[in-house]
């Protein structure tokens, strides 16, 4: 996390140069809120954060927000993302995006970045469906779910993206709903300021294309986790909680630990600050030591 | 043969995977080029661990070694195969090295020198495997007439690491070889000359890696893929010393994207791969078109199509660079001619992509990539001039956070609009993969707006016009009114050259005009070359004259003829002459060389 500098800004200081195009009811109107509400209370400028997101509704996020930002191909936004962070690590990096943009398109690179343990907070609006493109299933659909790709039902089992996070070694996953903004708030700061890879998975219902789980499958079923005293240090624990998916649906952090980041493991961010901001000339004495070994 | 040379002697090695070809080959390559004489090297080999057959040769010169050459002068077998394979390329004053415990002679053209070693007898019944090794690089270096301080000098370096017991068993078991051939073989008649100054050596992954560092490289990604991993074990090697990231990512997806996301906080990123994993890369490579960010990346060609002959090179993939990624977008594309071009051109690739903003693709193959060769400490210049750009990398002061002065896509008259790097207070902006506004604000959704984006795409064109006058311009090698014009592009200059060489001794006047630069092109000047030339010739290394075409649509003019190969194996220069001379004989369009030796 970066240093605080400047005066403390508010939410509205974080609104980016255009309006959300979201349809109206849009879960991510509520997720947008709540990092810009976030980022103030952590005391950041936009010029220390970098927001990176893919492709589809919910990665239109950095036009939205007024920050440093990425607008990147579909599904890569973790690889940019990591790539951005390893280059000038004293940037706040955040990786915006929606389920099909991360679990699926780009479902390998979370793999990647979970196990290297990169220093960024990962928000993804997850919403069980494909909306910019008109309403197809998504690697989160549930079984059974009727979408124009999938007229007789999906047949397919929905992944689990906390399970899969925690089982590719990620050290901070948490899920939030984004109708209560002021957990999401709370999760985003923490995500943020934990030292490693955060992934926060938000139900951000699409009120356009998915009827099946909209606000009103969510509100009765969602519960947090830190009302029945979890504890986010079990990862096994976290993994059966995460499991859970009926009239219990758990929210807030499943699972939090202490490791080392990628780089904290790279002696080559060890001293001299952010690598993008270092002289590029090979010295003098470098030069000769690589010629001498070619003789 | 120029005049000036007095030396040209190629040794080769054949045996199967895990026979240690490679310590004789570094050997022998450390004398040559201690001894200040020329280097090309060149391993045919598998994509196998161990087994199949590797056949690696060794050429020295005492001046420019442009090819791995046409004949052979020593051939070692490690095995049975390798003898059966190759004996039939040996002729009068030849010698050939094996194990004659294990291997048996077979019939050989007139004046061949058979030089077999008793390998358990001269080795008191060693039973390690490599030990025939040394014995016969022991016996090369006295049919080289060397003394044995100069083998010895390169074991002791060779072998420290293991111990001095190791040392002394390969120092006896070289001796013994170097003293059986002494007793039983005639040498070679051609003396071993000193050049100059001692030279090093490289192969052309490690000038490619070294080339990257030179430039600034300060993050480095990849993904292992045959022909180019070189490159990312020098990185890796050289990454603490030099403070450069360097990662093996899940694939090349993976690796152009981190590239492009170092790139865009300011960092000088590469990726080098192969065809199949810059097929990956391709999409990406033009969001660095559309975001406008400098990033390099490496395009080390072997034999496709998909996985083709990952150990065999081919010059397949110029269309693939040329339509990399979909839709219009700038791009530098730039095919160095060998290891030293390799080298120096990535500094220039690097400052032009720097300060036009977009990817530079550079396109290399295994021959350069894989080949080991000698080069003058002199020429390496790791302080190489840089330029970055227009880069606004100091805090604007005093300015509300959201600052509507700066537009990172400025329409500007040169197309090239001020780049902020992220972390810069007061100008924040969207680097967008959508079209977008001078602002950075997406125009693809809601914002749609016909003639915004024909002012972006205007705007990033303009950046290459006239781009021609960045980089030399090709010009002829050779005499000017030659009988035929060899052309060429990439790899094939050294061997088109040496070929030209051989052409005159057969009474052909021939020139070259070698393109290094794709894009940008210098057409006005190729197509006047190639109408004035008496007959052209394309020499390329690939089936479809993708040369050909190219050359085709950006000049008008057809080339008389071409000589291509598309079996995996390089040129031969005589590969190149005999099919000069026959389509200066015909009227043939095409000829294809037949590969003799079965590699």
């Amino acid at each position: 996390m970066s240093t605080t500098e400047g005066t403390q800004l508010k939410a509205k200081d974080f609104k980016g140069k255009v309006n959300p195009d979201w349809c109206p009811g849009c879960g991510d109107f509520g997720v947008l809120a709540s990092m810009q509400k976030a980022c103030a209370e952590l005391g950041l400028q936009p010029h220390q954060i970098l927001t990176v997101s893919g492709i589809g509704c919910s990665s239109n996020f950095p036009g939205f927000f007024n920050s440093y930002g990425m607008h990147t191909l579909h599904g890569r936004s973790l690889a940019v993302a990591s790539g951005a962070q390893l280059a000038n690590h004293e940037l706040t990096v955040i990786a915006t995006g929606g389920d099909g943009d991360g679990y699926g398109i780009g479902g390998n690179h979370l793999t990647h970045i979970a196990r290297r343990n990169v220093n960024l907070t990962y928000v993804v609006m997850n919403n069980q469906i494909y909306g910019l493109t008109t309403g197809q299933i998504s690697p989160t659909s549930r079984p059974g779910m009727k979408t124009k790709s999938t007229p007789f039902g999906s047949v397919e089992t929905p992944i689990n993206p906390i399970t899969s996070a925690i089982m590719a070694g990620a050290t901070f996953v948490a899920r939030g709903f984004s109708a209560d903004g002021k957990q999401v708030t709370d999760l985003i700061k923490q995500a943020i300021q934990h030292r490693g890879f955060a992934l926060i998975d938000v139900f951000s219902p699409c009120v356009t294309f998915n009827k099946d789980n909209g606000y009103d499958f969510f509100k009765p079923r969602v519960k947090k986790l830190e009302d029945e005293g979890h504890d986010a240090s079990d990862w096994k624990n976290a993994c059966e909680k995460a499991m859970e998916w009926g009239d219990s649906i758990y929210t807030g952090i499943f699972l939090q630990r202490e490791a080392p980041t990628l780089g904290d493991c790279e002696p080559v961010l060890d001293a001299g600050g952010p690598l993008s901001q270092r002289s590029i000339s090979v010295s003098k004495e470098e030069s000769q030591r690589i010629i001498e070994r070619m003789m | 043969m120029s005049a000036s040379i007095v030396y040209d002697y190629a040794i080769a090695i054949g045996g199967a995977a895990g026979q240690g070809i490679a310590t004789p080959g570094n050997l022998l390559s450390r004398i040559f080029i201690r001894r200040g004489l020329h280097l090309n090297a060149y391993n045919a080999y598998q994509s196998i661990i161990r087994g199949g057959h590797i056949f690696l040769t060794l050429r020295a010169r005492d001046g420019e070694v442009l090819s791995h050459g046409d004949k052979l002068d020593l051939l070692l077998c490690l095995n049975q195969d390798t003898m059966d394979r190759h004996l039939c390329h040996m002729g009068p004053g030849t010698h050939v090295i094996f194990n004659s415990d294990t291997i048996k002679p077979g019939e050989a053209g007139e004046g061949v020198n058979f030089c077999g070693l008793p390998i358990k007898e001269l080795t008191n019944d060693n039973r390690n495997k490599l030990v025939q090794n040394t014995v016969a690089v022991g016996a090369i270096v006295r049919l080289l007439g060397l003394e044995f301080s100069v083998l010895q000098e390169q074991l002791e370096q060779q072998f420290q690491r293991k111990g001095q017991a190791v040392v002394d068993e390969n120092l006896g078991v070289a001796r013994a070889g170097f003293e059986f051939a002494g007793e039983h073989f005639p040498a070679a008649s051609n003396a071993m000359p000193m050049g100059p100054k001692p030279l090093a050596v490289w192969t052309g992954n490690e000038a490619l890696a070294m080339g990257g560092a030179a430039a600034g490289v300060k993050f480095y990604c990849a993904y292992p893929m045959s022909p180019s991993t070189g490159v990312l074990h020098w990185m890796a090697q050289n990454a603490r010393e030099l403070g450069i990231m360097v990662r093996q990512v899940e694939d090349e997806i993976a690796a152009a994207n981190m590239a492009i996301g170092a790139a865009a906080v300011g960092c000088r990123a590469m990726t080098a791969t192969s065809g199949g994993g810059f097929a990956l890369m391709t999409e990406a490579i033009g969001m660095a078109g559309m975001m406008e960010l400098p990033v390099v990346f490496i395009n080390v060609q072997r034999a496709g199509p998909s996985t083709g002959v990952p150990t065999k090179t081919e010059q397949g993939d110029l269309w693939q660079a040329l339509g990399a990624s979909q839709g219009d977008f700038q791009r530098f594309i730039v095919a160095p001619t060998d290891a030293l071009d390799a080298f120096k051109t990535l500094p220039e690739l690097f400052n032009l992509a720097d300060r036009y903003q977009c990817p530079g693709i550079l396109l290399s193959d295994l021959l350069i990539s894989e080949g080991t060769f000698s080069a003058d400490p002199g020429e390496i210049d790791l302080q190489p001039e840089i330029d970055r750009g227009k880069l606004i990398t100091e805090d604007k002061e005093g300015l509300e956070a959201l600052d509507s002065a700066y537009l990172r896509y400025q329409v500007t008259d040169d197309g090239i609009s001020p780049r902020a790097l992220p972390g810069t207070k007061g100008f924040q902006h969207v680097l967008s993969t959508d079209e977008h506004d001078e602002d950075g604000v997406l125009i693809s959704d809601e914002y749609t707006n016909p003639h915004k984006r024909r002012r972006m795409v205007e705007k990033r064109s303009r950046k290459f016009d006239n781009l021609e006058s960045e980089i030399s311009a090709p010009s002829l090698e050779g005499a000017a009114d030659a009988q035929v014009t060899l052309i060429g592009f990439g790899s094939t200059r050294m061997v088109i050259k040496e070929a030209i060489e051989q052409l005159a001794e057969h009474g052909v006047t021939a020139n070259q005009l070698a393109i290094k630069w794709i894009v940008p092109f210098h057409g006005e000047v190729v197509s006047e070359i190639m109408g004035k030339a008496n007959k052209t010739i394309i020499v390329e290394n690939n089936h479809s004259g993708q040369f050909f075409r190219y050359l085709r649509g950006e000049t008008g003019v057809s080339a008389d003829a071409s000589i291509r190969k598309y079996d995996g194996e390089p040129f031969m220069p005589h590969h190149i002459v005999d099919g000069v001379r026959e389509l200066l004989a015909g009227d043939a369009k095409l000829y294809v060389p037949d590969q003799e030796i079965m590699v």
